[in-house]
């Protein structure tokens, strides 16, 4: 069984088409990176498999059955933060909260919520940040408060929506080197979003490309490279490589220099 | 008058039940309002309530209901615009100039009534009668049980919103029926400090709260504690002072807000500058 599937999947936004017949699948176990231009459907795919947009046309699947709201297989770390930066609130309690948090009743976690927290916690070597209140937290250590939460109930399926954003290239590594260690070490199926292609290079094992209502899904080596993303990008598009890194240049520039220009 | 013969007078007696209810639920549901950063709305809801108890009493029905009943819409209006509402203090705040104006205007052609004005705005927690009391006890029983079973939706939802709605969190619902809840409280505070001062019983005391815990469990006790601490030692002081008791009160949630500063200007560190 696939831990994802896509048969001529169409994805909209209102009006706006976003994803076209799409098909692929995704392996059990597999880190994949999606990348793609502002409004390509990285978030919007990622929805669809949470099951909170459905699909206009054709199946999506995750691990054989229709998507569905709350999976509990399926950890979610999304992409607008909420300012909780600012509040004088514990860590642990930040993330305690989204223990079985959809479930009516009192913020008690009892034993086996405090278990699976301090476990959570420990998978992302946040022991230290748990006891100290989220607003003395930097940018990359809330971002692994947002992961110990995204793998509470032990899930299968990790979706990650741009985890790198506003992150300095120390930090980058370390999430990457830790999500890539996660998932190998429990068979977690990975979708991992992102502008830069390079920092994710050594932990991908194939690559999501999205843009113009198409995807592309493969090895580095079969889908970053000019014809493929000239497709995608809907403009001419060069894939140089410079020693082991590659850089993606448009008529305009290297593409990923506007990644960061986020509404968000 | 000695404090010892305070418990004796019936008056007293209410004035204490009437604060313990309100104060609880002041208490426990500010906390949230901290956490949401919904103290400016809190704020809002009584001004608009306002007007509701002014025009309750002008067509000769109970301010109380009057009050709930105006808060109560304004807080699903609140509710349902949502986000709409983020940064617009402008327009809320014209919103609440508004009913208030209303309400200037229902006193005027109530005029033989100018105490009842005083103990809309300030708060009579002194002649609470038993009608009321029981109303109170009503309320609070209300809003605590049905803050005690979306307590745990609401936290998720305002701590992650994004992944609460994942997970199968009605976020836009919990956000409404929080403020339904809100409006009640605002109800009942009103009763005890009045309308305008809402403020010290709903904000003051969770703010104080989160500044000397991190931890929400300790911070919604504490919250509900202080609440509880202050209205008590307002009564009390204002028993041995004559001196108005929404005075005691205010005064004694502002500075225990304000030491709680003290103690918290320790502890908070500045964010490293490493990542961004």
């Amino acid at each position: 069984m696939e831990a994802i599937e896509l048969e001529r999947v169409t994805l909209a936004r209102g009006e706006r088409v976003v994803l076209s017949e799409v098909t692929l699948a995704i392996h059990r176990g597999e880190f994949i990176g999606v990348f793609g231009p502002n409004g390509a459907g990285k978030t919007t795919l990622l929805q669809a498999i949470l099951g909170l947009l459905q699909p206009v046309a054709g199946g999506l699947t995750v691990f054989g059955a229709p998507p569905l709201r709350g999976n509990p297989t399926a950890g979610y770390l999304p992409q607008q933060r909420a300012s909780v930066a600012d509040l004088r609130l514990r860590g642990w309690d930040f993330v305690a909260s989204a223990f079985c948090g959809e479930r009516w009743g009192l913020p008690v976690y009892g034993r086996a919520g405090r278990v699976a927290v301090d476990r959570a916690i420990e998978i992302v070597e946040a022991q230290g940040l748990a006891a100290r209140a989220l607003c003395e937290l930097s940018g990359g250590e809330l971002q692994r408060l947002l992961l110990a939460q995204a793998l509470l109930g032990a899930p299968q399926l990790l979706l990650l929506d741009e985890p790198l954003l506003s992150l300095d290239p120390h930090f980058q590594r370390a999430i990457i080197t830790l999500v890539k260690r996660i998932g190998r070490e429990q068979g977690i199926t990975v979708l991992f979003t992102a502008h830069e292609v390079n920092p994710l290079l050594g932990a991908m094992d194939r690559v999501l490309y999205l843009g113009q209502g198409r995807a592309a899904l493969g090895t580095v080596e079969e889908v970053i490279t000019g014809p493929v993303l000239s497709r995608l990008y809907g403009s001419p598009i060069d894939v140089v490589q410079v020693a082991d890194r590659l850089l993606v240049v448009s008529g305009h520039g290297a593409v990923d220099a506007d990644a960061h220009r986020h509404d968000a | 008058m000695p404090i010892a013969t305070m418990l004796e007078y019936e008056f007293m007696r209410h004035a204490f039940l009437a604060g313990s209810l309100v104060a609880a639920v002041a208490g426990a549901v500010g906390f949230f309002l901290i956490l949401r950063n919904l103290a400016f709305a809190g704020h809002a809801l009584s001004h608009v309530g306002f007007a509701g108890a002014t025009g309750a009493v002008l067509v000769g029905a109970s301010p109380l209901w009057g009050l709930l009943a105006f808060t109560l819409v304004a807080a699903v209006v609140m509710g349902l615009l949502g986000e709409r509402l983020r940064g617009r203090d402008v327009a809320v705040g014209i919103i609440l100039s508004l009913a208030l104006g209303l309400g200037v205007l229902f006193l005027y052609f109530y005029t033989s009534r100018a105490t009842q004005a005083t103990a809309i705005l300030f708060g009579n927690v002194l002649g609470v009668d038993r009608q009321t009391l029981w109303a109170l006890a009503g309320l609070t029983g209300v809003s605590l049980g049905a803050l005690g079973l979306i307590s745990r939706p609401l936290l998720f939802a305002t701590l992650a919103p994004e992944l609460a709605e994942a997970k199968g969190v009605a976020v836009r619902s919990v956000a409404v029926l929080y403020l339904v809840i809100v409006a009640v409280a605002v109800a009942e505070a009103a009763q005890v400090v009045g309308v305008l001062l809402v403020f010290a019983l709903m904000v003051a005391p969770a703010a104080a709260a989160l500044r000397l815990t991190t931890r929400v469990a300790w911070g919604l006790a504490l919250s509900v504690l202080l609440a509880l601490g202050e209205t008590w030692a307002g009564l009390a002081l204002a028993y041995w002072t004559d001196w108005p008791t929404t005075f005691w009160i205010v005064l004694l949630s502002c500075s225990a807000y304000f030491l709680s500063l003290l103690k918290g200007a320790g502890g908070s560190a500045s964010r490293p500058a490493d990542a961004h």
